[in-house]
Parts: C-alpha cells; structure tokens; sequence
C-alpha cells in the first residue's frame, strides 16, 4: 500500500510538472508585446523596454522557464504582471472558495447518486425509468445553466438564499452554508446523473451475484442484504466514475463562480486570461491540476479500503 | 461459415428507421432540424445586424421592431437569437469533428496494433483528461486566439480522448473476436480487416458519442462566452446569456431566449443520443422490470400430514416471462423430505432441479413466477409467508449450501463477519458469543487455523476452504432442514470426499433433513435416503436408494445411472450395474 501510495504520488508530481511546462511554453511562445499590453498604446518606447527587463521578458525562453520552474518547486510562483500581487497569496485567498463549493458539490453528487441509484436498482418500473431519463438531462445541461435558472428562481425572485458574494467558514458556518448552497447544487448536477447511472448498474450487477442469493439464504434482512453487502460491493466501479466527475466539478466552477460572484480560483482565471496575465494563469493552472491530483489520491486510498483486494495484495 | 464472410453490418442499415419510429427521438430531430433551419435562414428571418447597438434601443420591450426586445446595449435580440445559432451549431460540428478525426484514428491504431503505439496514446489520454477543460480553453483563449471557433477546435483536441477511449475498446473487443484473427489468418490485409470487421462495429457507439460532444462542446462553448471570452462580433447564446445576466434584475427576460435555444438544443442533441442507444438494444425500448408475487394456487388442510414430516411439495411451477411467451422450468413437481433424512434429487443441468431447491428457499429471481398446491415446512405454509417470517425460515430452519464456494462469499467483509452476523440476527447471540460459536464451527468443519481464516477475506482461502466455511454457515443457526445444491461440484476430487463426509457427519449429528441436488450418483450412493430424480422440469422417479440402483424403474433413470457410473468408481455399495439405456433425446431446457 504505501510503495502504491508513493508511486501514485510521483506520477501526479509528474503530471503537474508536465502540465505546467506546457501551459508556459504556450502562454509564451505567442510573441505579444506584454509590456506594451500592460502599459497601453500611449506608453514610450523606453518605459515599454524598462518594463519588459523588469519583467524579465527580455531573456531567452529557455532561461526564463527555468528561473520559474525554480521558484515554482519552492513555492513561489511570481507575482501578476498587471496588479504585481504575488501569485501565491491570490492562490490561497481564492482556493477555499473554490473548494468550499466545488467539494460540497462532490459529496452533494456522492449523496443523491447512492441514493437515486439504489432506488433505481432496487424500485425498477417507472423510478427507473425516471432516474433514467433524469440522469441523460442531467449530463447534458450544463451547470452553469443550472445555475443562472436556480440565481434567477431561488436567489432573485424567491429570496432564500443570497444571489451573489461568499462568507468564509471562520466567519459564520451558517452564512458560508448559505453562500455555497446554490452554487454546490448547480455543480452537483451532473456528477449525480452520471455517478447514479454508475450506482445503478454496478447494484444491478452485485445483485445478481452468487453471494447475494448466499447472504438472504442465511435469512439476512434485505436491508442489510442491499445496504450493507451489496451497496458495498457496488461502490468501487461508482467511486471511479466520481473521480472522473470532479475534473468536471473544477470546470463547471469556473463558471458558476461568475454567476454567483465568487471570489475563487475560477474568477482569478477567467479575469488573468481577458487580460493576458500569464503568472497568475499559469498559478491557477498548477493549483487546480494538483487538487485534481489530490483528490484523485484520496479517492484512491477509498477504493483500497472499500476493496479488500487491492489493500492487502 | 467461412470466418471472412461474417460481417455485423446488417444493422446499421436498419438503424436510422428504428430510431425515427421512437417519438422522443424524432421529436429530438425535429428541434435540432429546427434549430439549423433558423440559423441558416437567419439573413432571411431578420433585418438586423446582430452586433449593431443603438443606444435608444436599450433594453427595448417586444415590439414590431424588435420581435423579441433589445438587450442591454440595444441590440436586436432575434437576430442574434439567430446568428448566435450559427455560432453554436458551427462550433458544436467543429468540436466532434476535430474531436474524431484526432481520436478515431489514433483509437483504431492503439486497440489494432497495441504495443508501444497503445502505451504513449494512452499516458498522453490520461494528461489531458486530468486537467479541467475549460481551464485549458482560458489559458488557449488568452494565449493564442480570442476566436470561438479556434477555441472548438482546441475543445475538439481536448474531448478527443473520450472518442479514443470508445474506439480503442471497441477495436479492442473486435480484434480479440476469433472471426478477426481467421480473417488475418486467411490472408486479408490490415486495411480490409478495419474496413470489414471493425468500422461497422465503431460506427453506431461514435454517432452517440458525437451527440455527447456536439452538446457538450455547445455547453463548453456558451460557457466561455458568458464568461466575456470570445470576439465581440460573434454573436453567441453565451453572450446573450452574458448580457442578459448584467441585467438579471432589469429585465430577467433577457435570460429566457438564449437559454431555452441553448436547453432545447443541448437536450434534443443528447436525447437523440439515448434515442439510438435504445433502439441498438436487443429488444428496443427497454420492458419494465416487473415483480411477480408468489402465488399459492390451492392451499390444502395439512390434515393427512405424517408427525414426522419436514418438508412438502406438491405441484410445484416455475415459470419466467419471456418476450414470446412463458418458460416453464418446473411442472408440476411434488416431494416430500422427512425429519433427518436425506433425499437426493438428481438430474441432468436444466431439469430445474435447482429451480425446485431455490422455489422452497423462497430464492428465485424476481421475475419468477412460482406456484403450487402445497408448499410447506414443519407445519408451515411456505408461500404464504411475510417476509420477516421468511427471513426467520432461512437460516434458521433451513440451511443452504451452494455450488460454487468462491463466488458465493461475499469479497469485501471478513469471513468471521460473514460467520456471525446470522448468528447474532437469529440467535440473539453477542459479538462475543457468536464469535466463539463460529470459531468452534470452523474448527467443527475441519479448518486447521480458525482464527486465521475468521480474519481472512474470501480471496485469501482456497476453494475447498471456502466451501467448508460455507457449510459452516449453513449450519450455524441449527436448521432443521439443509438444502445443498450440488455442493462437491467445484471441488478437487480429493476435496469432494472429505466434503461429503463432513456433511454426511453434520446430518447424522443434528438429525437434520437434506436435500442434496447433483447429478452424480457416486454421491447419492455415499449420502442418500432416497433418491427423486428429475428430467425436462417433472419427477419421473422416486424411490429409496437401493431401489434405484438395485432396480431403476424408469428408462431414464437407467440412462442416467449408465452415463455416471461408469465414469468412475463409485465409493458405497451400488448394488447393481445397469444396462444400458435409451439414448438421451431431447434432454434440453
């Protein structure tokens, strides 16, 4: 477990590294003044050559992916060309917002496809057929749809829960509850939809397994039967499928957050790429690769501890 | 057959008219023929240029002008309902397009060749999934181009993997059909193996696979714009979206045309996906799944019933629903087991033999449909039965021993869990209790390290191991009555003697009733009573054990006697060798 463990650390350092070089490579081989971005039409010819050296533009490509890859492995990942913010700081002062929703969403989507799944397996008929039809909208809407129809109903008209703005968890946990419920909702959409497809069909096929007719032989309850045995057995082909839906969860964020107004990773994005700002891009790039990777290692370890198989061998 | 003739193909020429006779699917048709329509008659529905702002205009109400109003900085919103259209449909073809011609082929070379080709595409997959699309398309958008359409076509590039992944299993599964090697074999080349064998199993998965993409890349698409991303003459749903949003309190409308063209258009996409995907099933839509309730058909007054009675069947059916009809696996089979004696009930597979066993342990699959004149243990009315009630008869009144000893524990709890979890449920007994309890039955059932194999899970015993925790299962809770269901089947020869004794012992030692369902005689020699045997789902045969091999009165029973015992030895006494029978004819179902 533990040589499991490190090779599947190593192998998502490597992916973040990859990810990262490329990322550099195409914000800056496309050959735009970005000192003359930044300082505008009216800026002169030396205040624009001053800003490129101070930048370190004016050095080879080569160079300069090497000076941030150093600072980037001890933590410092440059500062905005246009604000001078240390990256770093923007990246721990969004990240929680992000998180906040997008892992809210996660466990929101965990929850309700456990949930809609079994009652899919189990009930058949028309909730089957409901669950069904339900999960193919649910996949192809996308959540930011989801979202500007819940801002609209919920947020707007009704008054419920707030339309914008987020309150962080130190401050008050119920505020934060309330800031993060509709975005979380909107997200969680479409990970329920494909996750409970998932729930469905691995039940349906643990179900059928020998040792389920073996288990209500010993006159087990079909609750412990469903819930404890097979539900169990069913989970790790469901657990993979959540884990290809949290890249989309991080995606669907990006948007969402705008809806809301958010200040998390996916709104520094969305305003570094308008303006062109490569650090700050590059910053949220790396982060949100290495949560990515993250979670995919906790969901890992899961499956280990739910399969019995991979833990002790 | 000659392995090059076989070609799958005949369904791709039924499927379009499969599909379209589903209503949903061409109601889904409609919308989108709909939507491309006005799209491209766009020039002739308006007047307007869609990006032409008139300041006067601003958030205009509906009117002869504007059809639809204007929207934040006055610009007609019909024409760029219409426009925006165009936008959506040309970067929705763009991305399948791109997507498929870089995972197409990539996934026909990986999944055909395999080796090093397979093992470069597939890390490279795995980057690219890793990272959140849209992330990718900020970064694209800011570094390389603000247009919507190169940004679809990079999206093409990044959803690319989910069509590599389709195509490479499906090659994957076709490569590694016999049909392909002989057709290898015999001389075609690689060309005309994909073009015949392979490219008409890929194309009915890539066409609901390109209904994915095309409704994700729309949604992919919008998103962005929304965002602000995108040049500001191209006018897209997304944008509208965008701008009716910085109005959402003026004038909430404005959010109501791009997002209900968008919502028809992604939902009509994906539903005609599913539409295809049904109409590729076996049967078409599929049949609702139905519970069929265990039917009594006469409950006799169990007046003549001997004291020493445990078991009574009689008349029992078992019969499944099937497209063209019912199946009948059982007819009409009665049999009775008294208290501690051991019937055997032996047949051919598919006599329904086990389909008798598993009606009595009430354990048939849902779509059963069970009836019988009499179904009963120890006094008790079997079919009648709650489910509670029947949970306290299984387990508790009878055990059950099955076939197959790997798949029949579960693989994610501990065997000691498995061992003790019944105890506790019909015992009453505590953790402590029951957990002694089952380390006595391990050791009882001949385990030599019971506290080991309490620890261990199902994948770390050996059959023959299992089979005997199995048997200790069965009995743990004293039943009075255990059905075993070939229970030496799928074990070692050197196993299934030791197997057979543990069990003959258990039964003398608890004067248990059994049921023991094989189709071996070596066994019924050893173990039973009396033997039931059964052919084409009715009883031709009872009789006591001697009987049958002393004097065999059915010509069945005579085949059947001829085709085991000379196999092997049998242990026992058979006390006759039979002749030879009538040949087995029509011995199926």
């Amino acid at each position: 477990m533990l040589a499991f463990l490190f090779r599947r650390i190593v192998a998502g350092a490597a992916l973040v590294a990859v990810v990262a070089t490329a990322t550099f490579l195409l914000l800056n081989l496309t050959g735009t003044d970005v000192a003359r971005n930044i300082l505008g039409e009216s800026a002169t010819r030396s205040a624009v050559t001053a800003k490129s050296h101070e930048l370190g533009l004016d050095q080879p490509l080569v160079e300069r992916y090497w000076h941030w890859a150093e600072q980037a492995v001890r933590g410092d990942l440059g500062s905005s060309w246009f604000t001078g913010d240390p990256v770093g700081q923007s990246l721990v002062d969004t990240l929680p917002v992000t998180l906040s929703i997008v892992l809210a969403g996660l466990l929101l989507a965990a929850v309700l496809s456990v949930a809609l799944g079994t009652a899919a397996a189990l009930r058949g008929g028309w909730v089957d057929r409901m669950v069904q039809l339900a999960a193919v909208l649910g996949t192809a809407v996308p959540s930011f749809l989801i979202a500007l129809v819940l801002a609209v109903t919920v947020a707007v008209q009704l008054g419920w829960l707030p339309a914008t703005g987020y309150v962080a968890i130190d401050a008050s946990v119920t505020d934060w509850l309330r800031s993060i419920v509709l975005p979380a909702v909107s997200l969680a959409v479409a990970a329920t939809a494909a996750t409970a497809m998932q729930v469905r069909g691995a039940l349906l096929d643990v179900l059928r397994a020998d040792y389920v007719r073996t288990l209500r032989s010993r006159g087990l309850s079909t609750r412990s039967v469903v819930f404890r045995h097979a539900l169990r057995n069913a989970a790790p082909p469901a657990l993979t499928v959540l884990a290809l839906q949290f890249i989309g969860l991080i995606s669907g964020a990006v948007v969402v957050e705008k809806v809301f107004g958010l200040p998390g990773i996916g709104s520094l994005a969305n305003s570094a790429a308008v303006r062109g700002d490569a650090p700050v891009l590059l910053g949220t790039v790396v982060v949100t690769v290495s949560v990515v990777v993250a979670v995919n290692l906790l969901l890992d370890i899961a499956y280990g501890w739910l399969n019995p198989k991979v833990r002790v061998s | 057959m000659t392995a090059v003739d076989v070609e799958p193909t005949p369904r791709r020429d039924r499927l379009p008219r499969r599909t379209l006779r589903d209503p949903l699917a061409a109601g889904c048709l409609a919308v989108l023929a709909l939507v491309i329509a006005a799209s491209l008659a766009a020039p002739l529905l308006t007047d307007y240029v869609p990006d032409h702002s008139v300041m006067a205009d601003t958030l205009a109400p509906a009117s002869d002008a504007h059809p639809l109003g204007a929207d934040g900085v006055g610009r007609d919103v019909l024409s760029r309902l219409l426009y925006g259209g165009r936008t959506s449909l040309l970067g929705g073809t763009l991305a399948v397009l791109v997507a498929f011609a870089v995972g197409g082929p990539l996934g026909v070379i990986s999944g055909f060749y395999r080796g090093w080709f397979d093992a470069v595409a597939g890390w490279i997959v795995n980057v690219i999934m890793a990272v959140p699309a849209i992330i990718v398309m900020l970064v694209v958008m800011a570094a390389v181009s603000q247009d919507l359409n190169v940004a679809m076509v990079v999206l093409g590039v990044i959803m690319a993997p989910m069509v590599f992944r389709l195509i490479r299993a499906s090659v994957i599964a076709v490569r590694e059909e016999l049909y392909v090697d002989a057709a290898r074999v015999s001389g075609l080349g690689d060309g005309r193996v994909m073009r015949r064998h392979v490219l008409p199993v890929v194309v009915a998965p890539s066409v609901i696979q390109a209904t994915q993409v095309f409704a994700v890349a729309i949604g992919i698409q919008a998103g962005l714009a929304f965002l602000g991303l995108g040049k500001a003459s191209q006018a897209s749903w997304g944008a509208m979206l965008g701008d009716a949003f910085t109005n959402i309190y003026n004038a909430p409308v404005l959010l109501l045309w791009p997002g209900v063209a968008m919502g028809l258009t992604i939902l009509a996409s994906s539903l005609l996906g599913n539409a295809v995907r049904d109409a590729l099933g076996p049967t078409g839509p599929r049949p609702v799944r139905k519970r069929r309730k265990r039917v009594v058909r006469q409950s006799a007054p169990a007046a003549d019933v001997p004291a020493d009675r445990l078991l009574t069947v009689e008349g029992l059916r078992v019969s499944y629903p099937k497209p063209d009809g019912e199946k009948s696996v059982v007819e009409g089979v009665s049999l009775t087991v008294a208290r501690g004696e051991v019937l055997g009930l032996v047949g051919e597979s598919g006599s329904g033999k086990s389909q008798t066993a598993f009606s009595v342990l009430g354990l048939l699959p849902d779509d059963a449909e069970v009836t019988a004149d009499r179904l009963a243990f120890d006094g008790q009315d079997l079919l009648g039965m709650d489910t509670a009630a029947l949970n306290r008869m299984r387990g508790h009144g009878i055990g059950y021993v099955p076939q197959e000893p790997m798949s029949n524990l579960d693989p994610c709890f501990r065997i000691g869990f498995q061992l003790v979890e019944p105890m506790r449920t019909h015992l009453g007994l505590s953790r402590a209790e029951a957990r002694s309890r089952a380390l006595g039955l391990l050791e009882r059932v001949g385990i030599p390290d019971p506290e080991r194999v309490f620890r261990s899970y199902p994948h770390q015993i050996s059959g023959g191991m299992a089979q005997r925790v199995l048997i200790a299962g069965a009995v743990s809770c004293d039943p009075r009555l255990l059905i075993a269901d070939e229970p030496t089947t799928a074990l070692d020869v050197t196993v299934q003697a030791e197997v057979l004794d543990l069990m003959r012992s258990l039964q003398q030692e608890h004067a248990m009733g059994m049921v023991l369902v094989t189709h071996d005689f070596g066994v019924v020699a050893d173990i039973c009573d009396r033997v039931a045997v059964m052919r084409g789902g009715r009883i031709v045969e009872t009789a006591p054990m001697r009987q049958i091999f002393a004097a065999p009165g059915h010509p069945y029973t005579r085949t059947l006697l001829a085709s085991t015992l000379d196999g092997g030895p049998v242990r026992g006494e058979p006390s006759a060798r039979p002749g030879a029978g009538e040949p087995l004819k029509g011995m199926t179902s």
